[in-house]
């Protein structure tokens, strides 16, 4: 019996590690496009502003696959899953069959078609190899001026890494406040003045027209407007969407704008399990399933997809929305929708220098929000272990 | 507003270099004493409030701070002493009867600590505790007349029907203290280090709380003159039986329980509504002579089917002795006699201080005259009213006592610094209050601990002055004034005491 | 796995584990140099809860399957095989505050003394009690091995 993943990061090391407790004999392959041993996804952005170095990129220790006795398959693209025939096509022709299989292929980034996309100095950036194809390119051009196309967590985080960088770095953001998915307007607004602090400048409600190239390079924008901004780089930082382009409808793996599982990460193809960012499950606040794209929901979907992969039965509760960000120097935590008006949901800002001490009810879950003695930090969220 | 005149009795000194602020004294005082100013970032103390209970030092991380008295000095004067004048301050301003709580604290004679014990030497060997077998064990009831018993080749059965005893490993009895004078973490302390101990405790006039039926075996069941919380399976559930005609710290009056100290629990167990004030008259209304007593006496028997001892609890007061024996003729098993020093959770200060007279004598009194008509053996007696150390054990029981009840002693065991302030329902202890924020101080696992072990250290200390008698049974003990002797007494005081002068061989 | 539990019964609300947590957890190890010399001050790595008569002490389960390891994207939380404490290597730690966000008893904090790391119980591993245990005046709370 072959167990296979794709993908290689939180939800396959999640499976990896679940399948491993409960089967360690049969063999686990494991492909990836990327070149690198499973790393932390998040950190890339600190890896563009010189805060981690590479060596501390690696999610588990280098020899992981060795330990667990998984053959992992490197810089493999895998075409198209068929699910009636239990095998993958990978590109350059090959085929690998399967008993058991995880699709954890994870985001990719959605790119406008902007006239001018094709310039050099134009970046996305969900990946180790964009931090270092970034570096190189800013340290070959000396980049001044960046503009960052996208006000959203990954949008401040590759901010973040510009500035520390020496980069001078202007914000475009559709809505009319940065965060707009995760923030309500008083912490939208409270972010954005702590980025105008440190010399960001942000345009909201807008978007960018054009690109216009100088030597082959990145050199200017249009606005919506008809405004013009110069800058040396530019990143889309818009959004991922799930990564689905293997999978087909017609093959039988039903897909939304990801991948449908159900409580057990079950795909409607038999023995397909499917975990991560690329999958829509269950919700637990809104009670719908849809895409939450962060790092410790993937890990354990991939885990409860392994167990489950492995023949112990294991159920996903559900997810939170929620995540943390850093914005330059100030910490935040969000948790609920708040463009959704819903009971229970309600976002989180902090600031330094002013006490935030607030309690909540959280809806449809047994959680509670703790009241924090710390002068920056407001709150927290129950999720079941 | 005219100024009340009063003064605080203690006063706070913090030294300001130790003390860090974490503001644990602030959150620990019910009086609320302790105040953190967060402007400046240190806690300063408004001592009007202070009772001097010491919960404050005693948890302060640190040692920044102590408590002192007061040091405001009125001009000397041994007849219109401080407590005199602010006696009076209190009543100007209040128009109230003064509440105080604990036993008397006046510096009247405590003739225990005029009273010294034997030891043997050369003409008569000395026991060693640790090496002999010592016998505390100690059989609380009325006692035959003459013991019938037939012999056979192989034992000895005894023919006599014995009335119903109550056994205790060491003679020593906590103290009646009422559910509702006290907390239920402290009563379920001493009900489980009675039963750890195999002594007994007393309920006091509160009833008993459903969930220490399980502690009946170790129990007595008081039935004071409120008759609280008295009904069949009360009665039924307790090892003996009590009737409370008085106590030490308030003869002639009865209980008083302020309604603040009156939640849910309370009301239920006393049968009483909640929040109001649990006054029990001064006289049981169906007692009004002895043959009132013995009727009640006998009432409880019958409803217990004779299988259970009944005691009857009195306050030392002038005619003791003759009301003993009448007591003992109407058919009490045990009585228990309650000296001036005895504890209460509330009672007018003037009767605490000035109504009654001391255990000693008292005790001496009621034995001999209980000896003297020849009807000592039909029931145990047991001393109350301060007894503070094992010496005192041994001494009143060389008077004549069978056992002792400690009251004040186990409360400071559990962590009381007899502030006083039991009647205002703020213990900070967790003994003498109902606040469910200060009752959880009491953690009734290490209160039964600490009771366990004053009651093993007493006992050791016990068989230890015991063998340096010579004597290897308390019972050897029992009203052998013979080892005592009296010291800085007067011939009326000896001879009360019924002890020779230290000297005297 | 010896665990810390609370009695909330018999927790008085005093707060000296917090005291005493945080003089633990301090450079200087006395209690007077850490609350007034030392700054910015340590952070207590338990907090007492409180409501009404109601308190408890509230630090880091230790859970068997915890969240915190699952959220960790550097790997810097782990499990010391020892004690099976949870600990958190503050090389490693980036200061993402993910763990803050995920644990569902709110027992992770932000270390505030000026590297960015968090701040959790860590059982006291150079102890042979944790202090707090130790330290508690009404025996509320307690170190011993209960079985899940």
């Amino acid at each position: 019996m072959r167990y296979v993943i794709i993908g290689n990061s939180a939800a396959a090391v999640g499976a990896i590690e679940a399948i491993r407790r409960y089967d360690q004999d049969n063999p686990i392959t494991l492909i990836a496009d990327e070149p690198h041993p499973t790393y932390s996804r998040p950190l890339i952005t600190y890896l563009l502003g010189g805060l981690v170095s590479e060596e501390r990129m690696l999610y588990r220790p280098p020899d992981f696959y060795q330990q667990y006795e998984v053959e992992p398959m490197l810089r493999v693209w895998v075409v198209q899953v068929e699910p009636q025939e239990r095998e993958l096509t990978l590109a350059g022709g090959g085929t690998l069959s399967y008993d058991k299989l995880l699709i954890s292929t994870g985001g990719v980034p959605f790119v406008p078609s902007v006239p001018g996309g094709d310039l050099e100095g134009i970046f996305t950036f969900t990946r180790w190899d964009d931090a270092r194809r970034m570096r190189h390119f800013i340290e070959a051009y000396g980049v001044q001026r960046a503009l960052v196309v996208g006000g959203g967590f990954i949008g401040l985080k590759t901010t973040e890494g510009l500035l520390a960088q020496g980069i001078r770095v202007t914000i475009i953001e559709l809505a009319d406040g940065i965060l707009s998915a995760s923030f309500d307007r008083t912490a939208s607004h409270l972010a954005e003045a702590i980025l105008r602090r440190e010399g960001v400048e942000v345009r909201t409600g807008t978007t960018v027209q054009e690109i216009i190239g100088r030597v082959g390079k990145v050199g200017h924008v249009i606005l919506q407007e008809g405004e013009r901004l110069e800058c040396d780089l530019l990143v889309f930082a818009i959004g991922v969407r799930p990564n689905t382009a293997l999978v087909s409808q017609e093959a039988g793996i039903a897909t939304n704008r990801g991948i449908l599982v159900d409580d057990q990460m079950r795909t409607t193809a038999p023995d397909v399990y499917a975990a991560g960012d690329v999958v829509e499950a269950l919700d637990m606040l809104l009670g719908v399933r849809r895409t939450i794209a962060i790092w410790p929901l993937a890990y354990r979907q991939g885990y409860v997809a392994g167990c489950n992969m492995a023949g112990a039965e294991r159920e996903y509760e559900g997810g939170l929305p929620m995540n943390s960000v850093e914005v330059c120097g100030v910490p935040t935590e969000m948790v609920g929708t708040p463009t959704l008006r819903r009971r229970g949901t309600k976002s989180w800002r902090s600031s330094t220098g002013r006490r935030w001490r607030t309690r909540s009810w959280c809806c449809g879950t047994s959680g509670w929000w703790g009241p924090s003695s710390s002068a920056t930090l407001t709150g927290r969220v129950f999720t079941p272990a | 507003m005219a100024s009340n005149l009063l003064l605080p009795e203690f006063r706070v000194d913090r030294d300001e270099e130790r003390c860090i602020a974490c503001q644990v004294c602030v959150r620990q005082c019910a009086n609320d004493v302790h105040i953190y100013d967060e402007e400046e970032d240190r806690v300063y103390s408004d001592e009007s409030r202070c009772v001097g209970c010491h919960r404050c030092v005693t948890l302060c991380p640190i040692q920044a701070f102590t408590v002192r008295c007061h040091p405001l000095d009125f001009r000397p004067n041994a007849n219109w002493t401080p407590q005199a004048i602010t006696d009076i301050f209190k009543q100007a301003e209040t128009g109230g009867v003064l509440l105080t709580g604990m036993g008397c604290d006046r510096p009247y004679p405590i003739y225990f600590d005029h009273i010294l014990l034997n030891a043997s030497q050369v003409t008569n060997p000395t026991i060693d505790p640790l090496r002999e077998p010592m016998e505390l064990r100690t059989y609380l009831g009325r006692k035959p007349d003459r013991v019938e018993v037939t012999l056979t080749a192989q034992e000895v059965e005894m023919k006599t029907k014995l009335a119903p005893q109550l056994t205790l490993e060491t003679p020593i009895l906590f103290s009646a203290m009422s559910y509702g004078s006290i907390s239920y973490n402290a009563c379920l302390s001493l009900a489980r280090a009675a039963r750890e101990c195999s002594i007994l405790y007393n309920t006091g006039e509160g009833g008993l709380h459903r969930s220490l039926y399980e502690y009946g075996p170790y129990t007595i069941a008081q039935l004071a003159s409120g008759r609280f919380g008295v009904h069949p399976e009360y009665l039924q559930v307790a090892a003996a039986l009590e009737i409370r005609i008085g106590q030490g710290a308030r003869p002639g009056i009865g209980g008083h329980l302020p309604g603040e100290k009156v939640p849910a629990e309370i009301s239920q167990t006393r049968m009483i509504p909640q929040g109001t004030d649990a006054l029990s008259p001064a006289p049981h209304h169906d007692i009004y002579s002895i043959e009132d007593l013995r009727q009640l006496i006998y009432a409880l028997k019958e409803a217990t089917n004779y299988t259970k001892p009944v005691s009857v609890k009195i306050a030392a007061v002038h005619n003791v002795a003759p009301i003993a024996s009448d007591m003992v003729r109407a058919g009490a098993d045990i009585i228990a006699i309650d000296g001036l020093r005895g504890g209460t959770g509330a009672a007018p200060s003037v009767i605490r201080n000035n109504v009654g007279i001391p255990i000693e004598l008292a005790f001496a009194a009621v034995d001999a005259g209980l000896r003297a008509e020849g009807i000592r053996h039909q029931a145990s007696v047991v001393a109350a009213g301060s007894i503070r150390n094992s010496a005192d054990v041994v001494k009143v029981i060389a008077l004549g006592a069978d056992a002792v009840y400690i009251g004040t002693g186990a409360l400071v065991a559990l962590g009381c610094h007899l502030c006083q302030k039991c009647y205002t329902g703020k213990c900070n202890w967790g003994i003498a209050t109902q606040d469910p924020y200060l009752t959880k101080r009491l953690n009734p696992n290490i209160g039964t601990r600490r009771l366990t072990n004053l009651i093993h250290a007493w006992s050791l200390e016990i068989k230890e002055m015991l063998g340096g008698t010579g004597i290897n049974a308390i019972e050897s003990l029992r009203g052998n004034r013979d080892h005592l002797r009296g010291v800085g007494l007067n011939e009326v005081q000896l001879r009360t005491l019924g002890i020779k002068a230290a000297g005297e061989a | 796995m010896k665990r810390i539990y609370v009695n909330e019964e018999y927790c008085i609300g005093c707060r000296l584990c917090e005291i005493h947590c945080l003089v633990q957890h301090s450079r200087s190890k006395k209690i007077i140099k850490a609350f007034k010399e030392e700054m910015p001050r340590a952070l207590p790595r338990v907090l007492v809860e409180e409501e009404g008569a109601l308190s408890f002490a509230m630090q880091c389960r230790h859970c068997a399957e915890a969240p915190c390891i699952k959220a960790c994207i550097t790997v810097a939380i782990h499990r010391d095989d020892l004690t099976g404490a949870i600990l958190c290597d503050e090389e490693k730690c980036v200061g993402c505050w993910m763990c803050i966000m995920v644990c569902p008893f709110g027992a992770i904090r932000r270390n505030v003394e000026g590297r960015k790391a968090i701040s959790k119980c860590d059982l006291c591993y150079v102890e042979e009690t944790p202090v707090c245990v130790a330290h508690c005046p009404n025996e509320a709370l307690v170190y011993e091995e209960r079985e899940v």
